[in-house]
Protein backbone atom coordinates (compact mmCIF):
# COMPACT_ATOMS: atom_id res chain seq x y z
CA UNK A 1 0.00 0.00 0.00
CA UNK A 2 2.55 2.64 1.08
CA UNK A 3 4.48 1.68 -1.83
CA UNK A 4 1.18 2.39 -4.35
CA UNK A 5 1.24 5.62 -2.86
CA UNK A 6 4.84 6.46 -3.37
CA UNK A 7 4.85 5.33 -6.83
CA UNK A 8 1.88 7.80 -7.48
CA UNK A 9 4.07 10.45 -5.70
CA UNK A 10 6.89 10.26 -7.69
CA UNK A 11 5.18 10.20 -11.10
CA UNK A 12 2.28 12.68 -10.34
CA UNK A 13 2.60 14.98 -13.25
CA UNK A 14 2.93 11.75 -15.25
CA UNK A 15 0.01 10.81 -14.51
CA UNK A 16 -1.67 13.69 -14.45
CA UNK A 17 -0.48 14.30 -17.61
CA UNK A 18 -1.67 11.11 -19.09
CA UNK A 19 -5.29 11.71 -17.24
CA UNK A 20 -5.63 15.01 -18.93
CA UNK A 21 -4.35 13.87 -22.48
CA UNK A 22 -7.09 10.82 -22.55
CA UNK A 23 -9.43 13.22 -20.83
CA UNK A 24 -9.28 16.07 -23.74
CA UNK A 25 -9.53 12.90 -26.71
CA UNK A 26 -12.36 11.03 -24.61
CA UNK A 27 -14.23 14.78 -25.18
CA UNK A 28 -12.94 15.18 -28.57
CA UNK A 29 -14.19 11.52 -30.20
CA UNK A 30 -17.74 12.11 -27.79
CA UNK A 31 -17.93 15.29 -29.10
CA UNK A 32 -17.85 14.76 -32.58
CA UNK A 33 -19.90 11.29 -32.65
CA UNK A 34 -22.74 12.87 -31.06
CA UNK A 35 -22.15 16.95 -30.62
CA UNK A 36 -23.45 16.13 -26.63
CA UNK A 37 -20.48 16.22 -24.15
CA UNK A 38 -21.67 16.85 -20.30
CA UNK A 39 -21.88 20.17 -19.79
CA UNK A 40 -22.01 21.75 -23.49
CA UNK A 41 -25.35 23.27 -23.34
CA UNK A 42 -23.95 25.34 -20.49
CA UNK A 43 -20.89 26.40 -21.71
CA UNK A 44 -23.09 27.27 -25.22
CA UNK A 45 -24.89 29.86 -22.98
CA UNK A 46 -21.91 31.38 -22.10
CA UNK A 47 -20.08 31.69 -25.19
CA UNK A 48 -22.96 32.22 -27.10
CA UNK A 49 -23.84 35.53 -24.81
CA UNK A 50 -20.34 36.66 -25.48
CA UNK A 51 -20.31 36.03 -29.44
CA UNK A 52 -23.79 38.19 -29.14
CA UNK A 53 -22.15 40.77 -27.77
CA UNK A 54 -19.22 40.96 -30.81
CA UNK A 55 -21.46 40.40 -33.44
CA UNK A 56 -24.15 43.26 -32.09
CA UNK A 57 -20.84 45.49 -32.50
CA UNK A 58 -19.50 43.49 -35.51
CA UNK A 59 -23.21 44.07 -37.31
CA UNK A 60 -22.80 47.70 -38.14
CA UNK A 61 -20.04 46.79 -40.16
CA UNK A 62 -22.14 44.98 -42.51
CA UNK A 63 -25.45 46.71 -42.77
CA UNK A 64 -25.19 47.88 -46.27
CA UNK A 65 -24.63 44.34 -47.51
CA UNK A 66 -27.29 42.64 -44.91
CA UNK A 67 -29.97 45.72 -46.66
CA UNK A 68 -28.51 44.48 -50.19
CA UNK A 69 -29.47 40.98 -49.33
CA UNK A 70 -32.61 41.66 -47.66
CA UNK A 71 -34.08 43.81 -50.49
CA UNK A 72 -33.20 41.22 -53.32
CA UNK A 73 -35.22 38.66 -51.54
CA UNK A 74 -37.97 41.04 -51.10
CA UNK A 75 -37.72 41.48 -54.33
CA UNK A 76 -37.91 37.39 -55.26
CA UNK A 77 -40.53 36.40 -52.63
CA UNK A 78 -43.07 39.55 -54.00
CA UNK A 79 -42.56 37.98 -57.49
CA UNK A 80 -44.34 34.82 -55.78
CA UNK A 81 -46.85 36.82 -54.48
CA UNK A 82 -49.95 34.83 -55.30
CA UNK A 83 -51.75 38.31 -56.07
CA UNK A 84 -49.37 38.53 -58.77
CA UNK A 85 -50.68 35.58 -60.66
CA UNK A 86 -54.69 36.07 -61.62
CA UNK A 87 -56.32 34.63 -64.53
CA UNK A 88 -58.16 37.80 -66.68
CA UNK A 89 -61.42 35.85 -67.32
CA UNK A 90 -62.20 34.20 -63.77
CA UNK A 91 -63.87 36.84 -60.79
CA UNK A 92 -61.58 35.68 -58.35
CA UNK A 93 -58.66 35.02 -57.18
CA UNK A 94 -56.93 31.87 -55.49
CA UNK A 95 -55.38 32.46 -52.25
CA UNK A 96 -52.90 29.72 -50.55
CA UNK A 97 -53.90 29.94 -46.71
CA UNK A 98 -51.18 29.34 -44.55
CA UNK A 99 -53.56 27.20 -41.82
CA UNK A 100 -52.21 23.60 -41.25
CA UNK A 101 -55.12 22.57 -43.56
CA UNK A 102 -55.01 24.96 -46.42
CA UNK A 103 -58.45 25.17 -48.68
CA UNK A 104 -56.99 23.00 -51.19
CA UNK A 105 -56.94 20.25 -48.30
CA UNK A 106 -53.25 20.21 -48.82
CA UNK A 107 -51.85 19.74 -45.30
CA UNK A 108 -48.44 21.52 -44.44
CA UNK A 109 -45.22 20.01 -43.81
CA UNK A 110 -42.70 22.96 -43.08
CA UNK A 111 -42.38 25.47 -41.10
CA UNK A 112 -40.21 28.37 -40.76
CA UNK A 113 -38.46 30.15 -38.05
CA UNK A 114 -36.14 33.10 -38.35
CA UNK A 115 -32.46 33.43 -36.53
CA UNK A 116 -29.94 36.01 -35.97
CA UNK A 117 -26.63 34.60 -36.39
CA UNK A 118 -24.42 35.66 -33.35
CA UNK A 119 -21.39 33.56 -34.31
CA UNK A 120 -19.87 32.40 -37.21
CA UNK A 121 -16.75 30.22 -38.26
CA UNK A 122 -15.31 29.40 -41.81
CA UNK A 123 -11.46 28.97 -41.49
CA UNK A 124 -11.36 25.72 -39.46
CA UNK A 125 -12.16 21.78 -40.06
CA UNK A 126 -15.25 21.86 -38.26
CA UNK A 127 -17.18 25.22 -38.37
CA UNK A 128 -19.90 25.89 -36.79
CA UNK A 129 -22.58 28.49 -36.75
CA UNK A 130 -24.10 30.07 -33.45
CA UNK A 131 -27.82 31.24 -33.09
CA UNK A 132 -29.63 33.22 -30.87
CA UNK A 133 -32.47 30.95 -30.57
CA UNK A 134 -33.05 28.30 -28.69
CA UNK A 135 -35.31 25.20 -27.19
CA UNK A 136 -37.48 27.84 -25.67
CA UNK A 137 -38.06 29.60 -29.08
CA UNK A 138 -39.43 26.37 -30.37
CA UNK A 139 -35.57 25.26 -32.20
CA UNK A 140 -35.34 21.36 -32.06
CA UNK A 141 -32.48 18.99 -33.12
CA UNK A 142 -32.31 18.11 -36.68
CA UNK A 143 -33.86 21.29 -38.00
CA UNK A 144 -32.56 22.58 -41.66
CA UNK A 145 -30.82 26.26 -41.74
CA UNK A 146 -31.42 27.95 -44.72
CA UNK A 147 -29.79 31.56 -46.05
CA UNK A 148 -31.01 33.61 -47.88
CA UNK A 149 -29.60 32.73 -50.98
CA UNK A 150 -28.79 29.10 -50.26
CA UNK A 151 -28.96 26.41 -48.06
CA UNK A 152 -26.44 26.52 -44.64
CA UNK A 153 -26.66 23.49 -42.62
CA UNK A 154 -28.02 21.53 -39.83
CA UNK A 155 -29.25 22.14 -36.21
CA UNK A 156 -26.91 19.97 -34.36
CA UNK A 157 -27.17 21.49 -30.53
CA UNK A 158 -29.90 23.56 -28.76
CA UNK A 159 -29.66 25.12 -25.01
CA UNK A 160 -32.15 27.70 -23.91
CA UNK A 161 -31.88 30.82 -25.83
CA UNK A 162 -29.04 29.91 -28.62
CA UNK A 163 -28.67 26.46 -30.74
CA UNK A 164 -25.69 25.72 -33.15
CA UNK A 165 -25.71 24.88 -36.84
CA UNK A 166 -23.28 22.55 -38.26
CA UNK A 167 -22.28 24.64 -41.20
CA UNK A 168 -21.91 22.48 -44.67
CA UNK A 169 -18.07 23.45 -44.53
CA UNK A 170 -18.05 20.81 -41.54
CA UNK A 171 -16.02 17.53 -42.81
CA UNK A 172 -18.81 15.80 -41.36
CA UNK A 173 -21.38 17.11 -43.17
CA UNK A 174 -23.63 15.48 -45.41
CA UNK A 175 -27.19 16.62 -47.40
CA UNK A 176 -29.01 14.76 -49.78
CA UNK A 177 -28.80 16.99 -53.22
CA UNK A 178 -29.74 16.89 -56.95
CA UNK A 179 -29.40 17.88 -60.11
CA UNK A 180 -31.97 20.51 -61.52
CA UNK A 181 -31.75 19.24 -64.49
CA UNK A 182 -32.43 15.30 -64.63
CA UNK A 183 -33.19 15.17 -60.95
CA UNK A 184 -29.91 12.80 -60.23
CA UNK A 185 -29.14 12.34 -56.83
CA UNK A 186 -25.90 12.76 -55.19
CA UNK A 187 -24.82 13.52 -51.58
CA UNK A 188 -23.51 17.23 -50.96
CA UNK A 189 -19.78 17.05 -48.56
CA UNK A 190 -17.16 18.95 -47.94
CA UNK A 191 -13.16 17.87 -48.74
CA UNK A 192 -11.82 20.70 -45.76
CA UNK A 193 -9.91 23.01 -48.69
CA UNK A 194 -11.97 25.92 -49.74
CA UNK A 195 -14.66 27.38 -47.93
CA UNK A 196 -16.42 28.57 -51.39
CA UNK A 197 -16.72 24.99 -53.17
CA UNK A 198 -18.67 21.75 -51.79
CA UNK A 199 -18.07 18.20 -52.92
CA UNK A 200 -21.08 16.83 -54.91
CA UNK A 201 -20.50 12.94 -54.98
CA UNK A 202 -22.45 9.98 -55.90
CA UNK A 203 -24.10 11.25 -59.29
CA UNK A 204 -24.27 8.52 -61.96
CA UNK A 205 -22.18 8.91 -64.86
CA UNK A 206 -25.20 8.73 -66.95
CA UNK A 207 -26.55 12.03 -66.12
CA UNK A 208 -25.69 14.73 -68.14
CA UNK A 209 -24.25 17.50 -66.51
CA UNK A 210 -22.44 20.34 -67.76
CA UNK A 211 -20.44 23.56 -66.11
CA UNK A 212 -23.07 26.00 -64.37
CA UNK A 213 -26.04 23.40 -63.82
CA UNK A 214 -27.77 24.03 -60.55
CA UNK A 215 -27.46 21.83 -57.78
CA UNK A 216 -30.59 21.60 -55.44
CA UNK A 217 -32.05 19.84 -52.60
CA UNK A 218 -33.10 16.47 -53.45
CA UNK A 219 -36.48 14.96 -51.85
CA UNK A 220 -34.90 12.02 -50.22
CA UNK A 221 -33.82 14.62 -47.22
CA UNK A 222 -35.69 14.60 -44.34
CA UNK A 223 -34.30 18.43 -43.03
CA UNK A 224 -34.88 20.11 -46.00
CA UNK A 225 -37.38 21.11 -48.28
CA UNK A 226 -36.92 19.76 -52.14
CA UNK A 227 -35.61 21.70 -54.23
CA UNK A 228 -33.65 24.67 -52.25
CA UNK A 229 -30.27 25.92 -54.07
CA UNK A 230 -27.20 24.81 -53.14
CA UNK A 231 -25.01 26.11 -55.62
CA UNK A 232 -23.48 25.77 -59.44
CA UNK A 233 -21.33 22.70 -61.19
CA UNK A 234 -18.60 24.52 -61.22
CA UNK A 235 -15.54 21.35 -62.29
CA UNK A 236 -16.34 18.04 -63.03
CA UNK A 237 -14.20 14.94 -62.69
CA UNK A 238 -14.75 11.22 -63.05
CA UNK A 239 -13.08 8.75 -61.15
CA UNK A 240 -11.99 5.96 -63.85
CA UNK A 241 -12.64 3.03 -60.88
CA UNK A 242 -16.23 3.94 -60.09
CA UNK A 243 -19.13 4.43 -61.89
CA UNK A 244 -19.75 7.94 -60.40
CA UNK A 245 -19.22 11.99 -61.00
CA UNK A 246 -16.79 13.78 -58.24
CA UNK A 247 -18.60 17.72 -58.74
CA UNK A 248 -16.86 20.68 -57.82
CA UNK A 249 -20.02 22.72 -56.58
CA UNK A 250 -19.85 26.95 -55.82
CA UNK A 251 -21.69 27.54 -53.04
CA UNK A 252 -24.98 30.13 -53.55
CA UNK A 253 -24.62 31.04 -49.83
CA UNK A 254 -21.56 33.03 -48.84
CA UNK A 255 -20.45 31.76 -45.89
CA UNK A 256 -17.78 34.68 -44.85
CA UNK A 257 -21.09 37.35 -43.97
CA UNK A 258 -24.16 35.17 -42.66
CA UNK A 259 -26.18 37.21 -40.94
CA UNK A 260 -29.58 35.41 -40.73
CA UNK A 261 -30.96 32.33 -41.81
CA UNK A 262 -34.27 30.64 -41.77
CA UNK A 263 -34.76 27.38 -39.28
CA UNK A 264 -37.12 24.66 -41.15
CA UNK A 265 -39.21 22.25 -39.01
CA UNK A 266 -40.00 19.41 -40.90
CA UNK A 267 -43.31 18.82 -38.79
CA UNK A 268 -42.83 14.69 -39.40
CA UNK A 269 -39.49 14.79 -39.69
CA UNK A 270 -39.60 12.52 -35.82
CA UNK A 271 -41.79 10.00 -38.11
CA UNK A 272 -39.42 9.76 -41.28
CA UNK A 273 -36.75 9.35 -39.33
CA UNK A 274 -37.78 6.77 -36.81
CA UNK A 275 -38.80 4.53 -39.67
CA UNK A 276 -35.95 4.93 -41.84
CA UNK A 277 -33.99 3.83 -38.74
CA UNK A 278 -35.75 1.11 -37.56
CA UNK A 279 -35.74 -0.84 -41.11
CA UNK A 280 -36.08 -4.97 -40.26
CA UNK A 281 -32.49 -6.20 -41.25
CA UNK A 282 -33.89 -9.30 -42.37
CA UNK A 283 -36.58 -9.03 -44.95
CA UNK B 1 1.12 44.03 -11.39
CA UNK B 2 1.41 40.69 -9.61
CA UNK B 3 2.55 37.74 -12.13
CA UNK B 4 -0.98 35.95 -11.06
CA UNK B 5 -3.31 39.59 -12.55
CA UNK B 6 -0.97 39.85 -15.60
CA UNK B 7 -1.24 36.25 -16.34
CA UNK B 8 -5.06 36.04 -15.86
CA UNK B 9 -5.50 39.26 -17.93
CA UNK B 10 -2.87 37.44 -20.79
CA UNK B 11 -5.67 34.04 -20.20
CA UNK B 12 -8.69 36.50 -21.75
CA UNK B 13 -6.84 38.67 -23.77
CA UNK B 14 -5.02 35.05 -26.31
CA UNK B 15 -8.34 33.24 -26.27
CA UNK B 16 -10.44 36.40 -27.46
CA UNK B 17 -7.40 37.25 -29.63
CA UNK B 18 -6.92 33.55 -31.38
CA UNK B 19 -11.38 33.38 -31.42
CA UNK B 20 -12.03 36.96 -32.83
CA UNK B 21 -9.62 38.21 -34.78
CA UNK B 22 -7.14 34.93 -35.73
CA UNK B 23 -10.16 32.88 -36.71
CA UNK B 24 -12.13 35.21 -38.81
CA UNK B 25 -9.23 35.99 -40.98
CA UNK B 26 -10.17 34.72 -44.36
CA UNK B 27 -8.55 31.39 -45.26
CA UNK B 28 -5.23 32.69 -47.10
CA UNK B 29 -4.04 29.53 -48.27
CA UNK B 30 -5.77 25.60 -46.96
CA UNK B 31 -2.26 25.05 -45.09
CA UNK B 32 -1.27 28.23 -43.52
CA UNK B 33 -4.19 28.57 -40.60
CA UNK B 34 -2.75 31.26 -38.16
CA UNK B 35 -2.64 29.86 -34.43
CA UNK B 36 -1.25 32.27 -31.92
CA UNK B 37 -2.65 31.22 -28.33
CA UNK B 38 -0.60 28.88 -27.23
CA UNK B 39 1.77 31.67 -26.88
CA UNK B 40 0.36 32.16 -23.44
CA UNK B 41 1.62 28.87 -22.20
CA UNK B 42 5.25 29.97 -23.53
CA UNK B 43 5.02 32.80 -21.62
CA UNK B 44 3.93 31.16 -18.14
CA UNK B 45 6.58 31.42 -15.30
CA UNK B 46 9.66 29.61 -14.78
CA UNK B 47 8.66 28.74 -11.35
CA UNK B 48 4.79 27.41 -11.54
CA UNK B 49 4.23 23.96 -10.20
CA UNK B 50 4.85 21.08 -13.35
CA UNK B 51 0.71 19.83 -12.16
CA UNK B 52 -0.26 23.40 -11.99
CA UNK B 53 0.98 23.68 -15.15
CA UNK B 54 -1.11 20.95 -16.76
CA UNK B 55 -3.94 21.58 -15.37
CA UNK B 56 -4.03 25.57 -16.53
CA UNK B 57 -2.91 24.46 -20.00
CA UNK B 58 -6.11 21.99 -20.13
CA UNK B 59 -8.42 24.60 -19.26
CA UNK B 60 -6.76 27.28 -21.58
CA UNK B 61 -7.13 24.57 -24.31
CA UNK B 62 -10.42 24.00 -23.35
CA UNK B 63 -11.52 27.52 -23.58
CA UNK B 64 -10.52 27.92 -26.98
CA UNK B 65 -12.58 24.50 -27.36
CA UNK B 66 -15.88 26.13 -26.24
CA UNK B 67 -15.66 28.58 -28.86
CA UNK B 68 -15.04 26.65 -31.60
CA UNK B 69 -17.09 23.98 -31.20
CA UNK B 70 -14.84 20.78 -30.97
CA UNK B 71 -14.37 20.10 -27.37
CA UNK B 72 -10.43 18.59 -26.47
CA UNK B 73 -9.49 20.04 -30.06
CA UNK B 74 -6.76 21.85 -28.54
CA UNK B 75 -6.78 21.10 -25.00
CA UNK B 76 -4.93 17.90 -25.87
CA UNK B 77 -2.04 19.66 -27.83
CA UNK B 78 -1.74 22.33 -25.09
CA UNK B 79 -1.40 19.78 -22.66
CA UNK B 80 1.48 18.03 -24.75
CA UNK B 81 3.20 21.16 -24.66
CA UNK B 82 3.12 22.43 -20.67
CA UNK B 83 4.51 18.59 -20.37
CA UNK B 84 7.33 19.12 -22.34
CA UNK B 85 7.99 22.45 -21.49
CA UNK B 86 10.19 22.14 -18.15
CA UNK B 87 12.32 19.52 -19.81
CA UNK B 88 13.18 21.42 -22.82
CA UNK B 89 13.56 25.05 -20.35
CA UNK B 90 15.99 22.49 -18.15
CA UNK B 91 18.20 21.81 -21.57
CA UNK B 92 18.23 25.34 -22.84
CA UNK B 93 18.99 27.17 -19.14
CA UNK B 94 22.00 25.15 -17.89
CA UNK B 95 22.87 27.89 -15.64
CA UNK B 96 21.17 28.15 -12.37
CA UNK B 97 21.59 31.81 -11.73
CA UNK B 98 19.73 32.59 -15.49
CA UNK B 99 16.67 30.81 -13.62
CA UNK B 100 16.33 33.13 -10.76
CA UNK B 101 17.09 36.54 -12.03
CA UNK B 102 14.25 36.60 -14.62
CA UNK B 103 10.83 35.57 -14.35
CA UNK B 104 9.85 34.44 -17.21
CA UNK B 105 10.85 32.72 -20.54
CA UNK B 106 11.86 35.48 -23.16
CA UNK B 107 14.54 36.82 -25.62
CA UNK B 108 15.75 38.64 -22.89
CA UNK B 109 15.76 36.02 -20.29
CA UNK B 110 17.51 33.03 -22.54
CA UNK B 111 18.92 34.89 -25.58
CA UNK B 112 17.31 34.96 -29.33
CA UNK B 113 18.80 32.10 -30.42
CA UNK B 114 17.85 29.41 -27.45
CA UNK B 115 14.57 31.38 -26.82
CA UNK B 116 13.81 30.93 -31.07
CA UNK B 117 14.97 27.04 -30.56
CA UNK B 118 12.25 26.79 -27.31
CA UNK B 119 9.13 28.59 -28.98
CA UNK B 120 10.04 26.63 -32.68
CA UNK B 121 10.28 23.32 -31.09
CA UNK B 122 7.03 23.90 -28.86
CA UNK B 123 5.04 25.32 -31.95
CA UNK B 124 6.14 22.32 -33.72
CA UNK B 125 4.59 19.78 -31.23
CA UNK B 126 1.86 21.57 -31.21
CA UNK B 127 0.60 21.93 -34.86
CA UNK B 128 2.14 18.42 -35.25
CA UNK B 129 -0.33 16.99 -32.44
CA UNK B 130 -2.96 18.82 -33.52
CA UNK B 131 -2.78 18.22 -37.11
CA UNK B 132 -2.45 14.62 -36.31
CA UNK B 133 -5.80 14.45 -34.52
CA UNK B 134 -7.35 16.32 -37.16
CA UNK B 135 -6.12 14.24 -39.25
CA UNK B 136 -7.02 10.62 -37.54
CA UNK B 137 -10.48 12.07 -37.58
CA UNK B 138 -9.67 12.41 -41.72
CA UNK B 139 -6.38 11.88 -43.21
CA UNK B 140 -4.67 12.65 -46.28
CA UNK B 141 -0.89 12.78 -45.80
CA UNK B 142 0.63 14.96 -47.95
CA UNK B 143 -2.29 17.93 -46.32
CA UNK B 144 -0.45 16.34 -42.44
CA UNK B 145 2.59 17.42 -43.81
CA UNK B 146 1.85 20.55 -45.25
CA UNK B 147 -0.45 21.52 -42.58
CA UNK B 148 2.14 21.02 -39.76
CA UNK B 149 4.85 23.12 -42.17
CA UNK B 150 2.88 26.02 -42.89
CA UNK B 151 1.18 26.42 -39.34
CA UNK B 152 4.53 26.01 -37.76
CA UNK B 153 6.07 28.72 -39.70
CA UNK B 154 3.09 31.20 -39.74
CA UNK B 155 2.99 30.60 -35.76
CA UNK B 156 6.87 31.54 -35.22
CA UNK B 157 6.46 34.52 -37.52
CA UNK B 158 3.82 35.80 -35.28
CA UNK B 159 5.69 35.18 -32.13
CA UNK B 160 8.55 36.81 -33.07
CA UNK B 161 6.25 39.72 -34.11
CA UNK B 162 4.26 39.46 -30.27
CA UNK B 163 8.31 39.75 -28.98
CA UNK B 164 9.48 42.51 -31.35
CA UNK B 165 5.91 44.83 -30.26
CA UNK B 166 4.98 44.06 -26.76
CA UNK B 167 8.51 44.74 -24.63
CA UNK B 168 7.90 42.80 -21.56
CA UNK B 169 10.09 44.04 -19.09
CA UNK B 170 10.98 40.70 -17.49
CA UNK B 171 12.41 42.41 -14.88
CA UNK B 172 14.80 40.89 -12.31
CA UNK B 173 12.77 39.99 -9.26
CA UNK B 174 12.81 42.07 -5.82
CA UNK B 175 13.41 39.84 -3.32
CA UNK B 176 17.29 38.57 -4.03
Amino acid sequence: MKNIFLFIRRYLTFLSFLLLQVAAIVMLSNSSKTHQSFFASAANEVTGNINKHYSGFRDYFSLKETNRLLAEENVRLRNMLQSNFSVPDQSRQVFVDTLVKDTLGRSRKFTWLPAKVVGNSYTLQNNFITIERGSNQGVTKGMAAVGSSGIVGVVVETSANFSKIMSLIHRNSKVSAMLKKDESAGSIEWDGTDPGYLTLRNVTKGAKVAKGDTVLTSNYSANFPPKLMIGTVAEISSESSSNFYNLKVKTATNFFSLQYVYLVANVRYAEQVHLENNTPKTP
Amino acid sequence: MSSLLKNIIRFVVFILFQVYILNQVPPLHQYLVPYLYFLFILWLPFNINHFWLLVISFVFGLCLDYFTGTYGLHAAPCVLIAYIRPYLLNLLLPQETMEQSYIEPGHKSMGWAPYALYAGILSFVHHFYLVLIEWLQFGNFVYFLGKVAGTTAISLLMIFLAELLFNRNSRYRATN
